[in-house]
């Protein structure tokens, strides 16, 4: 026992009171940005072959021909396989979220038996030698198909006798999801309040498709050996995807691995069961051999599941006073041409959320699936919730408008207030902390909100050729998903609970075995810090292992703003078992009673009597060689934790943003940006603000840049990034945000969430900002993304800028003008690896 | 984003570059800094017999004074564009311009030959070599030609080179302290292609404008001239009356693509615009 002085007298001095609250610099970012990491696509295994699909370059059609055999006697090919080579094994891809009883899934094939529904579906995998020998042999594949008629438009779609994407369906319409507040006891009945509104304001939105782009693209390593089988993927789901896989192909749970090694982001595109993954592991299974597949930036934009796509029709019903009546809310949700992981839930989730922060009393929500020949929809950065936060801070502008108001009068007017807190909303949801007051008045001066009113004037007043504007978005997000009983009342197929364990390790340094697996946020640092406070030991000797189910076998992983909340709170049970379990025996090592001792900067001391004590790091070496501890009890001060919340978590914040608009170009510039975040108690001030920049990013990219379009054939015409606009930092604005700290109840850490809030709440504020500019010209609505030519006809010929043309860019150096940019055209017949 | 197979062929100089075109096979693609050509490839969308890369051929890059004319060598980069002293004095149009192609990467890798030998009419380039009536000097199997600009862009990625021909040189006219210009491109994102953009250059004398050369980027199949409107603003005023006149005429005769970004009357609205904007520019006003 001489050895153990040294951890103690090491520790104290490093150890400061209070590691959460600190910026540290994230554990994480020297391997991730320097490549000393090995990402999925740097596997290498023994014999490993390499797979490429082939993809429909159509939309909707029947595979009348297809011959592999000159594919097949292509140089270094192994096999080439068809969906009929997979037909009885391959099973569906999973949906765990049937949100009706009576919700048609159509079945997802991971490649195509006989009928194909969207441009970029599989069609058949080439397993090669190598990459390139793989892509090469695509070309020598024999395909043709007989075409169907293609149903891209969604409220063409819900007609009746409209052309359907699945023959065996009566239509296109998945499910009708309906929550109505009046029948839930939550609130009063809609239609009496609409009758009775002195005023109702009616609005059509569009949230348009988005693309996850996250940095690393989708891959996939599957080891078979014996009748066991280890995959990688960069996935956001390990956990998921191990009993998702099992339930697909039939491989016993216990006889699959799934790892997820550093992931290069998701943005909820990687919260999935892909068509490739199971794949791949047919393929190990059926050949015997470790086999490897990486997208192509292309495969992603066209392959991988899309995000939003909704039309939602919006009627909001007030006093004259501006007291909000009602409000009513109709979606034809986009779940494209298949339902996944979790493909109706999307929509469903944002369902409890289009009230906002607003004191409705009465709601109706209803909600169609529908199904187009697109890529299937699932999660992204928000789900659900950013379409919901859209419509309901749009929607508030318009009323303000209608009622002659100022926009921000009328929020305070309806807003919850602080001491109104917890608030159970018309949605049903107890909202549990805040002040959304508080947050205004600090980011109306952080934006300079006085000055920027004068200048609008000014401009106005001149005629200024750039006009500016102000928007708002007053938001509150639903987070820390999720409450597991709430989760199956709404028919999910999981619980919301995460695990985490605690193994001290003989030299007093601490393992943390997390069930959230990170993707890019940054979870080592912040669950060393929790650690270091809860145990008392120094940052540097916390190691947080994840992201492998043999090393981390139970686990919900990472989406929804949960990781904290939920998984770091079962880091900090798990921690304090550990203390619990350490007293014991530093009881019995300090022969005092369990009662008196007290529990400091990692020490156990008796009280009253300082300077002796032993630290938790020394009882970790004493019961490890295990000679001296007490009678009845385990060799052991490891200990693991389940945290299942009681409720959602629910951040806010407001957001202005100010615009400049150009009126003789339509081109918008954001002038500044402020913003005031509640997202409860923040363990690392640093990543909350990264946090904060990236998702405000992807949200000001929504309604400035990004839109998956499809042309009249179904062809994804913006499938390069040539197309698919993404903002560079070049592109947006210094941001200016701050926090207000209300604890979150629910938990012991007080966090709320922040993954999404920037996403969740700027792409209304930049909207209404743009509006407010250009509002006293005529202008409305604008549809987003605000392209210039857009806001430049909704200036100058009325209407919300319509649609865009579908012809790709003519500016990727011959690629195709006329229909695709060369994804996936009828005349490009080498479809999809490239 | 796998390219077929090629061959591949690193010449050190002029005459060897001409001797691996021609021992090349059917398909021949010169790689001049590969920023078009290397995503063509990785999409399959060409697919040549074999590349020759140019990168490797000291004698095209740099660039020298004759006289009233600067030689750009095809294969400076844009990045030594930007950073070369005689540019800085006499070529501010190709400089402004340049700053704007793509990002530090690409400047870096891109070359201003290839860029007008790829005749991408969104490429910023080939609008401001055609402003300045620039001469594009071509080697071939049967010697050595001279272009000029208004011969050298054909259509659609097409120009006037034939083949087993390489663009070896261009030549600008030297713009003294006389010259104003402006380079005044539109996009919606830092690193994107132009939706439209102007390249102007304006000579004045005393009040007057005494010589206007403006060229129109992503306006048609072609980089093209804003004829009409310089024609309007010869021997016009330095006013702001004037050069909003003459801008309106910037789009006449022009039939520009619709695409994602824009629809060809959009197209026209900003070549109006920006041509007015540019001029202002460039005139001081």
């Amino acid at each position: 026992m001489t050895a153990v002085e040294d951890p103690t007298s090491t520790t104290a001095p490093e150890a400061p009171a209070n590691q959460v609250g600190q910026a540290r610099l994230r554990k994480e970012d020297a391997r991730l940005i320097t490549g000393a990491t090995t990402w999925t696509d740097n596997m290498v295994l023994p014999g490993m072959l390499h797979l490429s699909v082939l993809r429909s370059p159509v939309a909707h059609a029947r595979i009348s021909h297809l011959d592999v055999s000159a594919a097949q006697q292509r140089p270094n090919v192994v096999a080439v396989y068809t969906g009929q080579d997979f037909a009885e094994e391959q099973g569906s891809i999973p949906c765990a979220w049937p949100v009706t009883a009576d919700m048609v899934n159509p079945g997802h094939p991971s490649v195509a038996v006989d009928q194909v529904n969207h441009v970029g579906e599989a069609v058949a995998v080439v397993v090669a030698r190598s990459r390139s020998a793989a892509a090469d042999a695509l070309e020598a594949i024999d395909i043709d198909y007989e075409s169907l008629p293609v149903v891209l438009d969604m409220e063409e779609a819900v007609q009746e006798g409209a052309d359907l994407v699945h023959s065996h369906t009566s239509s296109n319409t998945s499910y009708h999801f309906v929550f109505d507040a009046g029948e839930a006891g939550t609130g009063a009945d809609t239609d009496q309040a609409f009758a009775d509104a002195e005023v109702t304001v009616s609005r059509r939105f569009v949230q348009q498709r988005l693309i996850p782009a996250f940095m690393e693209p989708r891959s996939v390593v599957v080891q078979p050996q014996g009748d066991n089988f280890t995959m990688w993927s960069a996935t956001q789901i390990p956990h998921v995807l191990r009993v998702m896989l099992a339930m697909v192909t039939g491989i016993p749970e216990h006889k699959l691995r799934v790892i997820a090694p550093d992931v290069g982001g998701g943005f909820g595109g990687k919260l999935q069961v892909c068509p490739e993954e199971v794949l791949a592991l047919l393929i190990a299974r059926r050949l015997g051999k470790p086999v490897k597949w990486t997208e192509t930036r292309s495969e992603s934009l066209m392959a991988a599941h899309h995000g939003r796509d909704q039309v939602q029709f919006i009627d909001v019903a007030a006093d004259r006073e501006g007291n909000l009546k009602g409000l009513r809310v109709r979606l034809l949700a986009g779940m494209g041409a298949y339902l996944r992981l979790i493909t109706p839930g999307v929509p469903a989730l944002g369902a409890f959320m289009f009230p906002g922060i607003y004191k409705f009393p009465a709601y109706r929500f209803e909600c169609d699936g529908v199904f187009t020949n697109k890529v299937p929809t699932d999660a992204y950065r928000g789900a659900g919730r950013p379409e919901a936060t859209f419509a309901i801070e749009r929607i508030m502008d318009e009323l303000a408008v209608e009622l002659g108001m100022d926009p921000l009068e009328l929020r305070r007017k309806n807003w919850i207030n602080a001491e109104e807190f917890p608030f159970t909303t018309v949605a049903g949801l107890e909202y549990d902390s805040g002040d959304y007051g508080a947050a205004t008045d600090q980011a109306l001066e952080l934006v300079g909100y006085d000055e920027l009113r004068a200048e609008q004037q000014r401009r106005r007043e001149s005629n200024d050729p750039v006009q500016l504007g102000i928007g708002f978005s007053t938001f509150t997000e639903m987070c820390g998903l999720a409450p597991s009983r709430v989760l199956g009342s709404l028919s999910y197929g999981a619980g919301g609970w995460e695990s985490a364990s605690i193994r001290m390790l003989p030299t007093g340094k601490v393992e943390v075995v997390t069930g959230s697996t990170p993707h890019g946020q940054g979870h080592e640092t912040a669950w060393s810090q929790i650690v270091a406070d809860q145990l008392g030991v120094p940052f540097e000797d916390v190691e947080v292992l994840h992201g492998d189910t043999a090393i981390s076998p139970r686990g919900m992983d990472t989406y929804g703003s949960r990781s904290l909340v939920v998984g770091g709170t079962a880091v900090v049970k798990a921690a304090e078992k550990v203390v619990a379990k350490a007293r014991r025996i530093a009881a019995h090592l300090l022969e005092a009673s369990e009662d008196d001792l007290e529990f400091t900067g990692g020490t156990f001391s008796v009280k009253g009597t300082p300077g002796t004590g032993v630290g938790i790091q020394e009882v970790a070496l004493a019961v490890f060689a295990a000679h001296n501890y007490p009678e009845g009890i385990e060799p052991s001060i490891d200990a693991e934790a389940t945290f299942d919340p009681v409720n959602f978590s629910f951040p806010h914040g407001t957001h202005i943003c100010a615009m400049e608009v150009d009126t003789d170009t339509g081109f918008v510039k954001i002038r500044k940006y402020a913003c005031v975040d509640d997202v409860g108690t923040i363990v690392n001030p640093m990543i909350v603000e990264g946090q904060m920049h990236g998702g405000l990013a992807q949200g000001i990219s929504q309604a400035l840049y990004e839109e998956a379009i499809y042309d009249a054939e179904g062809n994804l015409t913006t499938g390069t990034f040539v197309d698919y606009l993404l903002p560079s930092a070049a592109d947006l604005p210094h941001f200016d945000t701050g926090n207000t700290v209300h604890p979150a109840p629910g938990n012991p850490l007080g966090a709320k969430g922040v993954g999404e809030a920037g996403c969740i709440a700027s792409t209304p504020a930049v909207v209404n900002a743009a509006l407010d500019a250009v509002r006293h010209l005529g202008v409305t609505d604008i549809r987003m993304p605000l392209t210039p030519e857009r806001v430049w006809r909704a200036i100058h010929t009325g209407g919300d800028g319509g649609d865009r043309a579908t012809a790709g860019t003519n500016a990727y150096g011959g690629a195709s003008t006329e229909s695709t940019a060369g994804v996936s055209t009828d005349a490009s017949s080498l479809g999809g690896d490239r | 984003m796998i390219p077929a197979a090629f061959a591949y062929a690193r010449p050190t100089t002029v005459d060897e570059a001409l001797q691996a075109i021609a021992d090349g096979g059917e398909d021949v693609k010169v790689l001049a800094g590969g920023q078009s050509l290397i995503p063509v490839m990785r999409l399959r969308l060409a697919a040549p017999e074999t590349v020759v890369d140019l990168t490797r051929v000291a004698e095209l890059r740099g660039v020298r004074e004759e006289g009233d004319v600067l030689v750009v060598g095809a294969m400076t980069t844009h990045s030594d564009v930007l950073a070369d002293p005689l540019l800085a004095q006499y070529g501010q149009l190709l400089v402004q311009a340049t700053e704007t192609v793509a990002d530090r990467q690409v400047r870096h890798r891109g070359t201003f030959g290839g860029a007008l030998a790829h005749a991408d009419p969104a490429g910023d380039l080939p609008a401001v070599a055609l402003a300045l009536d620039a001469e594009f000097v071509l080697v071939g199997p049967s010697g050595r030609r001279t272009v000029p600009a208004s011969e050298f862009f054909v259509d659609y990625l097409t120009t006037a080179l034939e083949e087993g021909e390489l663009l070896v040189e261009i030549r600008l006219p030297k713009l003294g302290s006389e010259w104003g210009v402006r380079y005044e491109k539109f996009n919606r994102v830092a690193q994107a292609w132009s939706i439209v953009a102007v390249a102007a250059a304006v000579r004045r004398e005393g009040g007057r404008i005494a010589e206007a050369r403006i060229g129109l980027t992503n306006m048609g199949s072609t980089p093209l001239r804003a004829t009409a409107t310089e024609a309007a603003l010869l021997g016009a005023d330095v006013s702001l009356e004037a050069v909003t006149a003459a801008a309106a005429l910037a789009a006449d005769g022009t039939s520009p693509s619709s695409d994602l970004n824009a629809q060809a009357d959009y197209r026209q609205h900003l070549a109006r615009v920006l041509t007015r904007r540019a001029l202002s520019a460039a005139t001081g006003l």
